[in-house]
C-alpha cells in the first residue's frame, strides 16, 4: 500500500471525516444515492434523473447557468459592498477607487458582466422551457414562479445600474423610472389619476405618485440611490433566493426535468 | 464612383428603416417556420450563420455615434452581441430538434427524448455535467472581465442630459415602443401584460400535446407566437433601439453620422382628424367623447367583434378547446399584442398618432 493511500485511509477513517460524510465514496448504487440524500446542497437534486432530461442538447443547461450566475453575483456583490458607500458624495469615487486601488480589480467587471449574462441566460432558459412545452401540467405553477424570477432578475439588474452614479446610471434610471409617472391612476401623468381628488385637490401629484414611491423623490437623487441600494443588495436578492428554493423544490415535486409522458 | 456610393447609401437607407427591418424580419421568421424542413437543416443554418455574421460585422463597423465611436464596441453593448448569437443559435437548435422529432413521429419512430424511464444517478452523471458547466462559465466570465472594462462615465450630473438617453439595453425594445405609444401603454400596460400573459400561458394553452419534448407540428400556434413575440418584438427591437436610434430617438441608418440637430418632420394625425376633418370635411367637435367616438368605436370593434368573428372561423377549434373564459382572456392578451404591430404599420403608412386621443386625461391609445 502506497503512502498516499495510507494517508488517504487515515483521513477518511478519522472521526472528523466520518462526522462530515456519513458514507463511503460514491462508487456503488447505495453510496451514490446516499451522497445526494445526505448533502443539503446536492439534495436539491433527485437521486436519479432521466437520461434524456439532463442532456445538454435538451436543457442547454440554462437554468443551471442562471443559478450559477446568481451565486457569482451574490459573492462578488458582497465583496463589492465592502468598498462602496451608497451616498451621493462617495458612490462615484468609491467606484473609481475600486478601479484604481484594488488588486486584481476584476470585481466590478465580474459583477457587471455576470449580471448581463444572467439576464441572457434566464431568457434562454425560458425559451427552452417554452419550446419543450415544459410549462404544461403538472408544471404550470413552477412556470409562474419562473416568470416572477425573470421580473426580479430584470429589477436586480435595473436597480444595480444606478449604483455607480455616473451619467450612464443616472439617465438610464431616469428614462426607466419616468415610465412610472404614466401608471394608470397611480401616476401623475397617467390616465385616470385626474379623477382622484379630495375637495378639488389632486391626490396623485408629482410628490405622491408611483414614480415618487420608486425614487423616494421627484428626481433621481440621493434618496433614490439609497432606495435602489437597499433593494439591490438586500430586498430583491432575498426574494430571489426564496423563490429559487421554491422553484427547485417544485422541479423535484413535479417529477423532475420534463420529458415525454 | 461618388454617384455609385450615393445610390448604395440610398439602398441602405431604404432597407434600414424601422418598417422594413420589422416587417422584413417578421417575413424571414415566417418563411423560416414555414419552410423549416429545408431551412432548419444544419447546413442551411451554417450558411445563415455566415450571412448574419457578415451583415452584423458590417453593421458594427458602419454605425457610429456623434463622436464617431462605434456603438457595437461600447462595453455595455457587448452583451447584445452575445445575446443575439446565443438567442438565434438556440432558437435554431430548438426548431431543428422539433423538425427531427416531427419527422420521427411521422415515420412512427420514438422521439429523441423517448425512454422516459432509463434513469441515471445524479452522482456522477448530473453533478459532473454541472461541474464542467460551472468551470466553463467561470473561465468565460473571468476572460470577459479581463478583456472588457466595466464602463464608467463622468459623474452623474442632473444638469447635463445626454442625448440620446437610453434605458439599459434589455429594456430598449420597450423604449422603442415609446415611438408608437404613450408611456402608459409602452412603459406600464404592455410590460404588465407581458408578465401577466406569460404567467397565464399554461392555463390558456390547453393543447395537451408537446409536453416535455421539442415539436413544431403539434403546437404550431404556440411556438409561432412565442418566436414572434420573443425574437421579433423583443430581440429585434432591442437591436434597433441600440444600434439605429440616435439623438432625440431619431432613426439613423448605417453610414449616417448621429446628428443631434436633425429633426424628423412629424405630421402625425389622429383617427378623430381623419374622421371629422378629412372624411366629413368639418371641424373637430369640442366635446372630447364625441370627438373621439370614431376611435372608440374602432377599438370596440377590434376588441369585441373581431374575437367573436375569429371564434366562429379561424379559431373555432381553439374556442371549443378553451371555453369562454380562457378564450376571452387569451383574446385580450392576443389582441393587445397584435395592436402593437398594427399601430406601427399605421404609423409608417398614414402617420397615425392616436386611435383614441383624450390628451386632456392622458388617455391616448
Ligand atoms: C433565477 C432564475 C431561474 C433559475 C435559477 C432557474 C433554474 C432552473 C433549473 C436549474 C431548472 C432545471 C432544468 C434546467 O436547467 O433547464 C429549471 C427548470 C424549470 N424552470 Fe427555471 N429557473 C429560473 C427562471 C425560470 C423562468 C424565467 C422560467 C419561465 C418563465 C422558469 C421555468 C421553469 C420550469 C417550468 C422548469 C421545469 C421544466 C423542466 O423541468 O423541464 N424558470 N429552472
Amino acid at each position: 500500500m502506497s503512502i498516499m493511500n495510507r494517508v488517504g485511509d487515515w483521513i477518511t477513517g478519522s472521526q472528523i471525516w466520518g462526522s462530515i460524510f456519513r458514507h463511503g465514496a460514491p462508487k456503488d448504487r447505495r453510496t451514490r444515492a446516499m451522497v445526494v440524500l445526505t448533502n443539503v446542497f446536492l439534495h436539491l437534486h433527485p437521486v436519479a434523473v432521466r437520461k434524456s432530461g439532463i442532456k445538454l442538447s435538451f436543457t442547454w443547461c440554462m437554468g443551471g447557468l442562471t443559478f450559477f450566475l446568481f451565486l457569482v453575483e451574490t459573492i462578488s456583490g458582497v465583496l463589492l459592498m465592502f468598498y462602496y458607500r451608497p451616498v451621493v458624495e462617495y458612490a462615484y469615487t468609491d467606484i473609481q477607487g475600486l478601479r484604481a486601488h484594488v488588486t486584481l480589480g476584476l470585481l466590478r467587471e465580474i459583477h457587471r458582466w455576470g449580471a448581463h449574462a444572467m439576464v441572457i441566460a434566464i431568457w434562454l432558459h425560458m425559451m427552452r422551457v417554452f419550446l419543450t412545452g415544459s410549462y404544461k401540467p403538472p408544471r404550470e405553477f413552477n412556470w409562474g414562479v419562473g416568470v416572477i424570477l425573470l421580473v426580479l432578475t430584470l429589477l436586480l439588474s435595473f436597480t444595480g445600474y444606478l449604483l455607480p452614479w455616473d451619467q450612464l446610471a443616472m439617465w438610464a434610471i431616469t428614462v426607466g423610472s419616468n415610465m412610472a409617472r404614466a401608471t394608470p391612476v397611480l401616476g401623475n401623468e397617467g390616465p385616470g389619476a385626474a379623477f382622484l381628488t379630495i375637495g378639488g385637490a389632486p391626490i396623485i401629484h408629482a410628490g405622491s405618485d408611483a414614480r415618487f414611491g420608486l425614487l423616494a423623490g421627484t428626481f433621481v437623487g440621493e434618496n433614490a440611490l439609497l432606495r435602489f441600494y437597499v433593494l439591490h443588495c438586500v430586498a430583491i436578492p432575498l426574494a430571489v433566493s426564496v423563490l429559487i428554493a421554491v422553484h427547485f423544490w417544485r422541479i423535484r415535486k413535479d417529477g423532475g426535468i420534463s420529458g415525454p409522458l | 464612383m461618388l454617384a455609385e456610393s450615393g445610390s448604395m447609401q440610398g439602398l441602405i437607407d431604404l432597407i434600414f428603416s424601422p418598417s422594413v427591418i420589422f416587417l422584413g424580419s417578421s417575413a424571414i421568421l415566417a418563411a423560416y417556420l414555414t419552410f423549416r424542413r429545408a431551412l432548419a437543416r444544419p447546413t442551411a443554418a451554417v450558411f445563415a450563420f455566415f450571412i448574419f455574421t457578415a451583415i452584423y460585422i458590417w453593421l458594427c463597423t458602419a454605425i457610429k455615434d456623434h463622436d464617431g465611436r462605434l456603438i457595437a464596441l461600447f462595453p455595455d453593448n457587448f452583451p447584445i452581441t452575445l445575446m443575439l448569437y446565443s438567442t438565434f443559435s438556440l432558437a435554431w437548435l430548438g426548431l431543428w430538434k422539433a423538425v427531427q422529432n416531427d419527422d420521427r413521429v411521422a415515420r412512427g419512430e420514438p422521439l429523441i427524448e423517448a425512454g422516459a424511464d432509463d434513469k441515471v444517478f445524479t452522482w456522477p452523471d448530473l453533478v459532473y455535467t454541472e461541474l464542467i458547466c460551472m468551470v466553463v462559465a467561470t473561465a468565460a466570465i473571468t476572460v470577459w472581465a479581463i478583456v472588457l472594462k466595466a464602463p464608467l462615465e463622468p459623474p452623474a450630473n442632473p444638469m447635463d442630459i445626454p442625448n440620446p438617453s437610453k434605458a439599459p439595453w434589455y429594456f430598449l425594445g420597450l423604449q422603442e415602443l415609446l415611438v408608437y405609444f404613450d408611456p402608459w401603454i409602452a412603459g406600464v400596460l404592455l410590460p404588465g401584460f407581458i408578465i401577466v400573459g406569460l404567467i397565464a400561458v399554461p392555463y390558456i394553452d390547453k393543447n395537451p400535446k408537446g409536453n416535455g419534448y421539442y415539436t413544431f407540428s403539434e403546437r404550431p400556434l404556440a411556438i409561432s407566437l412565442f418566436y414572434f413575440g420573443f425574437l421579433i418584438m423583443w430581440v429585434v427591437l432591442i437591436m434597433l433601439g441600440t444600434f439605429l436610434r440616435g439623438p432625440n430617438w431619431n432613426f439613423f441608418a448605417p453610414g449616417h453620422q448621429w446628428d443631434p440637430h436633425q429633426s424628423a418632420a412629424l405630421l402625425n394625425i389622429n383617427v378623430s382628424d381623419i374622421f371629422w376633418i378629412k372624411l366629413l370635411g368639418g371641424g373637430l367637435p369640442s366635446n372630447f367623447v364625441i370627438r373621439e367616438m370614431p376611435g372608440i368605436v374602432l377599438l370596440a370593434v377590434y376588441f369585441i367583434l373581431i374575437p367573436v368573428a375569429l371564434a366562429r372561423t379561424l379559431f373555432a377549434r381553439l374556442f371549443r378547446q378553451m371555453g369562454f373564459v380562457r378564450y376571452a382572456i387569451f383574446m385580450v392578451l392576443f389582441m393587445t399584442t397584435a395592436l402593437v404591430p398594427i399601430k406601427m404599420i399605421f404609423r409608417w403608412t398614414i402617420n397615425l398618432k392616436y386611435i383614441v386621443g383624450i390628451t386632456e386625461y392622458f388617455f391616448n391609445v
